[in-house]
């Protein structure tokens, strides 16, 4: 094993991590584990619908249907993936509708949207679990999987041809595909907003956010939380649950 | 369906490689006169014959049409219409060989996603080549004519070929072969139009002032064509389109819907990445998870929320 030294103030002496006071953090329940569960298949069948969708949609993206097993297997799967993610989508749905309703917060946090994207947290309201940017997610992705579903199954020729119109089905093509283009666009930036706000991440892999993030971002949520219930705490380096 | 070793490819779905231009290839076209027509069907024995189909034995609803449609293993069929004219109070019986009719600008190759799934021959001819369809339907909502059906059998298009495997040795379609009154015609593009100009003189020579060919601009014309009596209404022949063309409804979605897409997709990936190179990431400082743990505890700030450092 290599020892490093320092040597830049042309002493020698072995270079050793600074460990400093392990600072005392909380951890803030955020998602059940039935929440985390239902929201990755949601995100793992939406992951499997854009990329046999897309090799559909476009010629350039056709060589996507090798994952899938090629060009038959791609279509005869694709809509059952959709139905997947319906029914998934729908409990998400039943979960969270309550708390992605608008109310006065999200029009101020909308008005300083040039503070939200140059992380002035400062300067904006007070929020309850979600902002207005997180409920349009919710919403948007509600209404765009309702309309993909819809379509999807007008288009579904191999159980539903006889039951529409070739004109009707080539509108649901074009509202399928359109649909789709702008729900995946949204969950780029769903996922982004996952890497660009630090500490997001965990909510969804552990189940806890630490309590400087809920105080950060979320302090009406927070100030709900620590007045209703008990949260642990405990050092940083210590598994947050 | 057929091998097209011996033909050489226009156009081919889904694909972007420069199609063959060396050798020149005489357009191909097939003329029904729908006047000559006497309704044997015997064209569509020859088709089902020479192509190796045996439908299924459907049911009699009391109509010559038999089948009732276009099948996945009928790709032609004569449809019967009973026109009573108002000018010469005749009634009249129209009877129309449906079938593909071979666009020059074919909505089911624009349509299709999967590469060389349906191909077009530098004679004209619009082949399917079943091996690379994958069953999706979109020539279905493609074709203006609504001709491709799917089989239930395999979840394959099928359609008319124009016996393009006949074709491409000298031969004739079996349909044309088979034709007892000569009402099926066919050969180059040019000869057909020749003799379909004979035939519409002829006819307006004997009343039918509308007489006309039918080789419809809005496709960019056909390699099946009509002579047909009343070609100012072409829908009396069993809702023959007035003015077919790519719906569109599909001309935006395989054009400006997939440039809108590829767009947006790919603005919302870039636009995240130059706002992170910029904005940079949203982190919590330590002094908010202090301040978090003094309000949970309801103990006083240490600090006003305004003059901590902001990240």
């Amino acid at each position: 094993m290599t020892i490093h030294q320092d040597i830049r103030d042309g002493e020698s002496r072995p270079l050793r991590e600074v460990k400093p006071e392990p600072q005392k953090v909380l951890y803030v329940p955020r998602y059940t584990g039935l929440q985390r569960v239902n929201h990755w298949i949601t995100a793992i069948l939406f992951t499997l619908l854009t990329l046999s969708g897309l090799a559909m949609f476009t010629p350039y993206l056709f060589s996507l249907t090798g994952l899938f097993g090629g060009g038959q297997a791609t279509r005869a799967i694709h809509p059952w993936f959709g139905v997947a993610l319906m029914v998934s989508f729908a409990l998400l749905f039943l979960r969270f509708w309550r708390l992605n309703l608008p109310n006065r917060d999200d029009v101020e946090w909308s008005k300083r949207i040039g503070d939200v994207v140059t992380n002035r947290e400062d300067r904006l309201p007070e929020l309850g679990k979600y902002n207005a940017g997180q409920k349009g997610v919710f919403w948007g992705q509600t209404a765009l999987i309702s309309i993909m579903f819809v379509t999807g199954l007008v288009i579904w020729d191999q159980y539903f041809y006889p039951l529409t119109t070739i004109e009707t089905k080539r509108w649901a093509l074009l509202a399928h595909s359109l649909a789709a283009v702008i729900a995946i666009a949204i969950i780029v930036v769903h996922i982004y907003a996952g890497i660009w706000v630090r500490g997001t991440g965990r909510a969804m892999m552990r189940g806890t956010v630490t309590g400087g993030w809920a105080y950060r971002h979320h302090r009406k949520w927070f100030r709900q939380i620590v007045g209703e219930r008990p949260v642990k705490t405990g050092s940083i380096d210590k598994r947050g649950h | 369906m057929a091998d097209y070793s011996s033909l050489d490819i226009r156009q081919r779905s889904a694909s972007t490689e420069t199609a063959p231009a060396i050798r020149h290839h005489e357009e191909v076209a097939k003329l029904i006169d729908v006047s000559k027509c006497i309704g044997c069907k015997a064209c569509q024995s020859a088709c089902e014959e020479w192509n190796d189909l045996r439908d299924d034995v459907g049911i009699n609803v009391g109509v010559y049409d038999n089948p009732h449609d276009l099948t996945a293993k009928s790709w032609t069929l004569m449809r019967f219409a009973e026109y009573e004219n108002p000018e010469t109070n005749n009634l009249e019986w129209l009877i129309r060989k449906d079938g593909c009719m071979h666009c020059t600008d074919p909505g089911c190759l624009k349509a299709c996603p999967s590469p060389g799934a349906i191909v077009q021959y530098s004679n004209g001819i619009v082949d399917f080549i079943e091996d690379h369809c994958i069953g999706c339907g979109y020539c279905v909502k493609g074709c203006p004519f609504n001709i491709p059906r799917i089989s239930k059998a395999d979840n394959k298009a099928y359609k008319c070929t124009l016996c393009s495997d006949r074709v491409a040795v000298g031969q004739a379609p079996a349909c044309a072969k088979a034709c007892p009154t000569g009402a099926i015609m066919f050969g180059t593009k040019d000869a057909m139009i020749e003799q379909a100009h004979d035939r519409v003189e002829d006819l307006k020579s004997r009343g039918f002032d509308q007489a006309g060919l039918y080789d419809p601009k809005g496709v960019g014309g056909t390699h099946v064509m009509y002579v047909l009596h009343h070609n100012d209404k072409p829908h009396l022949y069993n809702g023959l389109p007035d003015d077919p063309k790519i719906s569109p409804l599909v001309a935006f979605w395989k054009g400006g819907a997939k440039m809108f897409g590829l767009a947006t997709m790919g603005f919302a990936a870039v636009a995240g990445f130059f706002h992170y190179v910029t904005a940079g990431p949203n982190e919590v400082v330590p002094e908010e998870e202090e301040e978090a743990i003094d309000l949970k505890e309801g103990r006083e700030h240490r600090g006003s929320r305004d003059d901590r450092p902001s990240a």
